[in-house]
């Protein structure tokens, strides 16, 4: 499942960026919109560390609402479903933020 | 200051506490996770364009008739556009074969359990593949319509296929693949008699989930619109 080779992205891009570091937490944002879920991130995180220096590092993810801007009526709205609809009904729609996949921090020893 | 043992963050020595936790302090990354997956695309996809090659990332479920589609493509604008293919599956070189048959120059990268490709795949097997400048190169992308969708390969079109046998609420159900569409091709279409499959609804999901996408039914067997799947390819060929 694709969840893999983003747990195991996280993996790599924490090691790359802090080499030899005790990385006990990692906080993950996952967008709405982003085609990922959490559960499948955690499941796969706790496999993909085992054996490595980050084995037994939690994972904290947020997942903050999607937001988005009508380009129709102009109203800026949070969309409840990955088929993104304004209430006006109009499917033409900008995605301000929600489809992000984000390291935003860890917690090093 | 640390809650647990009163000492300064960043204060130094990596210590534990009494009860087994870690004293930690924060380092803000602020990266995107597949941060080094988009690089590689973008070099692709930057390789790409100072050739003049036209990528596709052709997607959809197993046995929706990528495949067969290419084959015909390849076979009736022979001597018209130079086509070669990346074939994608987890495993034998099936496809490869029936399209090096077909007369292209093909690579298969087989991902073992893989479920998609990605860039750092792509840019192995462009290398190996070597098309020439101003040709197409068809990506056909493992069989599903979940994880492909989330890899930039570095294409500079996707099409998704969606074939009457499947369906009509695949796109609902798949909107992450469905919205990042630039062409979904409803294949398969000579076998519109035998089965339930409401092409209308279908056109209209599109419109809600991927308001730019163009929409073409097709039938690669039979030929029906046909026609304006080449013509697609032809015009955003670079001349």
């Amino acid at each position: 499942m694709h969840e893999l080779a983003i747990a195991e992205s996280v993996i790599d891009a924490v090691t790359q960026r802090l080499p030899g570091a005790k990385v006990t937490c990692v906080h993950l944002e996952i967008g709405a919109l982003s085609g990922v879920m959490a559960d499948s991130i955690r499941f796969c995180f706790d496999m993909a560390t085992e054996g490595t220096g980050m084995e037994g590092a939690r994972l904290e993810i947020s997942e903050p609402p999607a937001e988005c801007r009508c380009r129709a009526c102009g109203a800026e709205f949070q969309p409840d479903s990955p088929v993104v609809l304004c209430p006006c009904g109009s499917p033409d729609v900008a995605v301000l933020s929600g489809e992000q996949l984000k390291i935003v921090s860890v917690q090093v020893a | 200051m640390c809650a647990t043992c009163g000492c300064a963050d960043g204060a130094g020595t990596r210590h534990q506490h009494d009860d087994g936790t870690w004293h930690t302090h924060t380092v803000t990354l602020g990266e995107k996770v597949l941060a080094r997956n988009d690089e590689l695309a973008r070099q692709n996809r930057d390789w790409l364009r100072a050739r003049g090659i036209l990528a596709l990332n052709l997607m959809s479920s197993p046995g929706a008739g990528k495949t067969t589609l290419l084959e015909r493509t390849a076979s009736d604008l022979a001597g018209e556009l130079v086509i070669g293919v990346i074939e994608g599956d987890q495993e034998t070189a099936l496809d490869a074969d029936r399209m090096r048959a077909a007369g292209c120059k093909v690579v298969q990268v087989n991902t073992g359990t893989g479920c998609h490709l990605d860039a750092a795949m792509v840019r192995e097997a462009l290398t190996a593949l070597n098309p020439p400048d101003g040709s197409v190169v068809v990506i056909e992308n493992v069989g599903n319509l979940v994880c492909p969708a989330l890899f930039d390969l570095g294409e500079a079109h996707r099409v998704v296929l969606a074939s009457v046998t499947e369906g009509a609420d695949k796109p609902v159900k798949y909107p992450h693949m469905f919205r990042s569409a630039g062409l979904v091709l409803v294949s398969k279409t000579d076998l519109l008699p035998h089965v339930d499959f409401d092409l209308a609804r279908c056109t209209a999901d599109l419109g809600k989930i991927s308001p730019g996408a163009t929409v073409l039914p097709v039938s690669a067997r039979a030929g029906d619109g046909i026609a304006p799947w080449y013509d697609w390819l032809r015009q955003r060929t670079p001349s």
